[in-house]
């Protein structure tokens, strides 16, 4: 039985201030979404689309009407990467059309953008999009970006056909399915049959400012760009058989360094 | 006895207030509220702590950041005066922390190591939410908070919440998860960039921190942005080496 960690702390703890409650372990989430993942039929045109996947297992489990991955970057190249179903990418795909949507600022903003109501929203913020997703029949629309730190890739979205917030376990799900598709991205793993290789980047537990500090040296070390140095660690942590936290600190401590002639 | 000036505190909570501004940067402020809390109870560390999505207590801010500090902050997922602050929603305070190993084996003894004799922390509230802490240290003995004290520095962990989170623009829960997330992510963006600034100068991720710091406030740039520039550009990186 996976144990259900406290949603957002608010949410879990709001109305419960004072009640004391424990934090279940970090892993199990992340465990419990990977396993949903790997669950998952392939995509029926064929192809082994770990992205697919990851867009069929969200949609299932955030109990919603379809999501979807597109893929951005700085300079301005886009497009939908993967959807659960033909409908939903031809509504993520509305977005690029109209140049103007969720995924647009939560790309910008590095945050997410969570619109419980689309009847509810300013028709100021999004002119184009609101009614043009209303017409698709959905209500609702939650933008999460694929981002760690500064590495930007896309954002996941996921659509609802009813108004209405996620619960704190949903949002909080579907925060870890933002964070396995960011490793499989890193990793270039896209066509991946399972959830990547070795530990997620969610494990590093207590380590998480050294794997970062340390995925900045790497950067530096190997004149790679800061996604590609988190690869690079993975993949090193993987051929060795070691955690990626003891990795990363070993970086910082200046115990092991990558150069730009050996792996 | 901890003696709260009157005239500092006047100062703090409009600085604490002033977040509606264009320029607002989520991290330069719980940078800001550390050091302002620091100076204000003359205590040497103050560190904030806010709620991750998994539940965990994610360390965003501190009065100085040097590992052994993160680390006495990151260990208080498991136990500590944040952990039971947070869970509570009440503030714990005026531990002493060379009796304090049997309440907190882990915890008590690091802190102890560190140099600190005292701990307290004050949940950051929202109504009837809690979405993090702010922690004090202290390094001498017998500097506690008084009742008043306790009511003005809780007070002060409240208005500071309020003023994260731009409460008078916002009117549900969902702003409030938007901003942590993207203040969680920024921290991870000084992280990387703290690295970067390491390795190629070749001094430790606390010096390079510094570094990073001392340039936004000598070119008058957010935070956020320098850091991110370091990581994603390496003329930005190089501009700040040159310096």
């Amino acid at each position: 039985m996976v144990s259900r960690v406290v949603g957002l702390a608010w949410r879990g703890v709001a109305g419960s201030v004072g009640a004391g409650r424990r934090v279940a372990a970090v892993g199990d989430r992340v465990d419990m979404i990977r396993n949903l993942i790997e669950d998952q039929p392939f995509p029926p045109g064929g192809g082994v689309g770990l992205l697919f996947r990851v867009c069929t297992a969200a949609t299932h489990t955030l109990a919603a009407s379809g999501a979807g991955i597109s893929m951005m970057t700085e300079t301005g190249a886009r497009g939908v990467y993967a959807a659960s179903d033909p409908l939903t990418e031809r509504i993520e795909e509305l977005q690029f059309v109209l140049g103007e949507g969720p995924c647009w600022d939560a790309f910008s903003l590095r945050r997410p953008v969570l619109v419980p109501d689309l009847g509810g929203v300013s028709p100021a913020r999004w002119p184009m999009y609101i009614p043009a997703v209303q017409d698709s029949g959905i209500r609702a629309v939650f933008s999460f970006p694929l981002q760690l730190g500064a590495v930007r890739l896309g954002v996941l979205d996921v659509f609802r056909r009813r108004a209405g917030s996620l619960t704190g376990d949903e949002l909080a799900d579907a925060l870890v399915f933002a964070e396995v598709t960011m490793t499989a991205l890193l990793d270039h793993h896209e066509q991946a049959t399972t959830t990547g290789f070795g530990d997620g980047l969610a494990d590093a537990g207590e380590h998480r400012a050294e794997l970062f500090q340390a995925q900045g040296m790497v950067m530096v070390q190997l004149g790679v760009s800061i996604g590609e140095a988190m690869a690079r660690m993975r993949a090193y942590a993987f051929a060795h058989g070691r955690h990626l936290d003891d990795v990363a600190r070993d970086v910082v401590a200046r115990r092991l360094h990558f150069d730009r002639d050996r792996p | 006895m901890i003696t709260v000036s009157v005239q500092k505190l006047a100062t703090i909570f409009v600085e604490i207030a002033d977040t509606l501004v264009d320029e607002f940067d989520m991290l330069e402020y719980m940078h800001m509220i550390t050091e302002r809390v620091a100076d204000l109870t003359e205590t040497p560390a103050v560190g904030m702590l806010l709620a991750g999505h998994r539940g965990r207590l994610e360390f965003v801010a501190g009065s100085t950041e040097n590992v052994t500090l993160v680390e006495l902050f990151v260990v208080q997922n498991e136990e500590g005066p944040c952990l039971e602050a947070f869970h509570t929603g009440e503030p714990v305070v005026n531990v002493d922390l060379g009796h304090a190993a049997g309440r907190w084996p882990r915890f008590a003894p690091l802190a102890v190591e560190a140099g600190f004799q005292s701990v307290h922390a004050f949940p950051m509230r929202l109504r009837r939410e809690v979405i993090g802490t702010l922690n004090v240290f202290g390094d001498t003995p017998g500097r506690d908070f008084g009742g008043d004290d306790v009511t003005v520095m809780q007070a002060l962990a409240d208005a500071a919440t309020i003023g994260l989170l731009q409460e008078r623009a916002i009117s549900h829960g969902e702003t409030l998860t938007e901003q942590l997330q993207g203040a969680l992510n920024s921290r991870v963006i000084i992280e990387q960039a703290k690295g970067a600034v390491a390795q190629a100068r070749g001094i430790s991720v606390d010096e390079a921190f510094t570094v990073i710091r001392g340039y936004a406030r000598n070119h008058n740039r957010r935070l956020t942005e320098v850091a991110n520039a370091v990581v994603t550009d390496p003329h930005s990186l190089q501009q700040l080496l040159d310096t």
